[in-house]
């Protein structure tokens, strides 16, 4: 074993090191260096957030635009106030869309859809949406229904 | 009676007495730099040592790890319908608790022993003290750069680890088991945070190879100079550090994700 041959075993384990963690960055973690461009941030006041929480995703038409930042209590109309973060580039989110909790398969993670308004004008950052759709609730579905609502 | 209380208070005394050599020796250590000309070839021939040698061990664990994990994960999952999040389970087991802790143990085995076998030879047969006699410090020239390895080594190993669980659950879960691979990945990044749980357990394995590294240099170190002695110290390199490992576990993961 020559200092040569340990310098390059050494020198491809350190290698191998840096390029697992790069896989866990990116691949697994989902960290993309696209996450750190620029983004603008709307909110959302919502009835029931049911199960969404922070880092979750917004989406439009399935495609995903931004992430959830904060989910707080707005103490005066005790509706939950969703902080979301939107990418730069979908800059044209109608004024009069809405905002609506959905879950992915029956079981799966609760994300925001942004349902298209018509609006001409667009949401700017600081914006707050104007209609939401509160998370479905299985529980309160079957008492509404059966109490014939 | 009083006798049994006299050789617990003994027993005591000695093990405040170790921890504190253990930490003597470490101060020592530590404080004697490696030199960045001389002590670096030593260090890197350690590295190979230390971590290229045990890096066929942490593969095929991590393999087999992984494999399991997605076997077992979706023998339970899909019992609710839900064996598209298997990917966020074995993302998080591995890159939170499994990979830092598996590696840790299996480097206690594979490279803690080998370094206390070593050292301890080297004590036996006085390669030490001639050392000293001649005028270089053997904490400088022997155990710095060991431990400087292990400390190096560790989190890489536990890196790798991780990546390699990660796709052997994938070989099970995607190739073999028919999960849609865009949910497994799809999952796995909506819950895997970067900063809080890649990051947390890069920490947990710098803390642990240091815990192992430093075990197993000072039992080395500090063994009685005979084979019975080398036997034993190397058994309590592993056997210390497998419980050390465990035991900080528990109280890094309580630290890290006890914030409920």
């Amino acid at each position: 074993m020559t200092q040569r041959t340990t310098d390059i075993a050494v020198g491809l384990f350190m290698l191998a090191g840096l390029a697992a963690l790069l896989f866990l960055a990116l691949q697994v973690s989902g960290l993309s260096p696209k996450s750190a461009k620029s983004t603008y941030t709307v909110y959302a006041d919502f009835n029931d957030t049911g199960g969404i929480t922070p880092r979750g995703r917004v989406s439009m038409a399935g495609v995903t635009v931004g992430s959830i930042d904060s989910i707080t209590l707005n103490k005066e109309t005790f509706q939950a106030r969703v902080a979301m973060s939107i990418h730069g580039e979908v800059d044209n989110i109608p004024a009069d869309s809405a905002a609506v909790i959905r879950t992915s398969g029956l079981l799966g993670e609760q994300y925001i859809d942004i349902s298209i308004g018509g609006d001409m004008d667009s949401l700017e950052p600081g914006d707050t949406f104007y209609a939401t759709q509160s998370a479905m609730n299985i529980e309160r579905l079957i008492s509404n229904f059966a109490s014939g609502k | 009676m009083i006798d049994r209380i006299a050789s617990f208070g003994r027993s005591s005394i000695g093990f405040v007495i170790s921890i504190g050599r253990a930490g003597q020796f470490l101060g020592g250590v530590l404080s004697g730099i490696p030199r960045p000309v001389t002590g670096f070839p030593l260090l890197l021939k350690q590295l190979y040592s230390v971590g290229v040698l045990s890096l066929a061990i942490i593969v095929v664990s991590g393999l087999f790890i992984g494999m399991v994990l997605g076997l077992q994960g979706y023998t339970i999952l899909s019992d609710f319908g839900s064996e598209a999040a298997i990917g966020q389970m074995i993302a998080l087991t591995l890159v939170r608790e499994l990979g830092p802790v598996v590696t840790a143990l299996l480097f206690a085995g594979r490279a803690g022993s080998a370094l206390t076998a070593e050292i301890g030879l080297m004590k036996a047969t006085e390669q030490l003290s001639s050392m000293e006699m001649m005028g270089v410090d053997p904490l400088r020239r022997v155990i710095a750069p060991r431990l400087w390895a292990g400390f190096i080594a560790m989190p890489v190993l536990a890196i790798i680890f991780s990546m390699v669980g990660i796709w052997g659950g994938m070989l099970v879960g995607v190739e073999w088991l028919g999960v849609f691979e865009g949910s497994y990945w799809g999952n796995m990044q909506a819950s895997v945070d970067f900063r809080d749980d890649v990051i947390n357990g890069v920490i947990k394995s710098i803390v642990f190879g240091f815990v192992c590294a430093w075990i197993a240099v000072y039992q080395g170190y500090d063994c009685v100079p005979t084979s019975a002695g080398i036997s034993s110290a190397t058994t309590k390199t592993v056997v210390y550090s497998s419980l050390a490992v465990l035991g900080l576990d528990f109280v890094l993961t309580a630290v890290m994700f006890g914030n409920f």
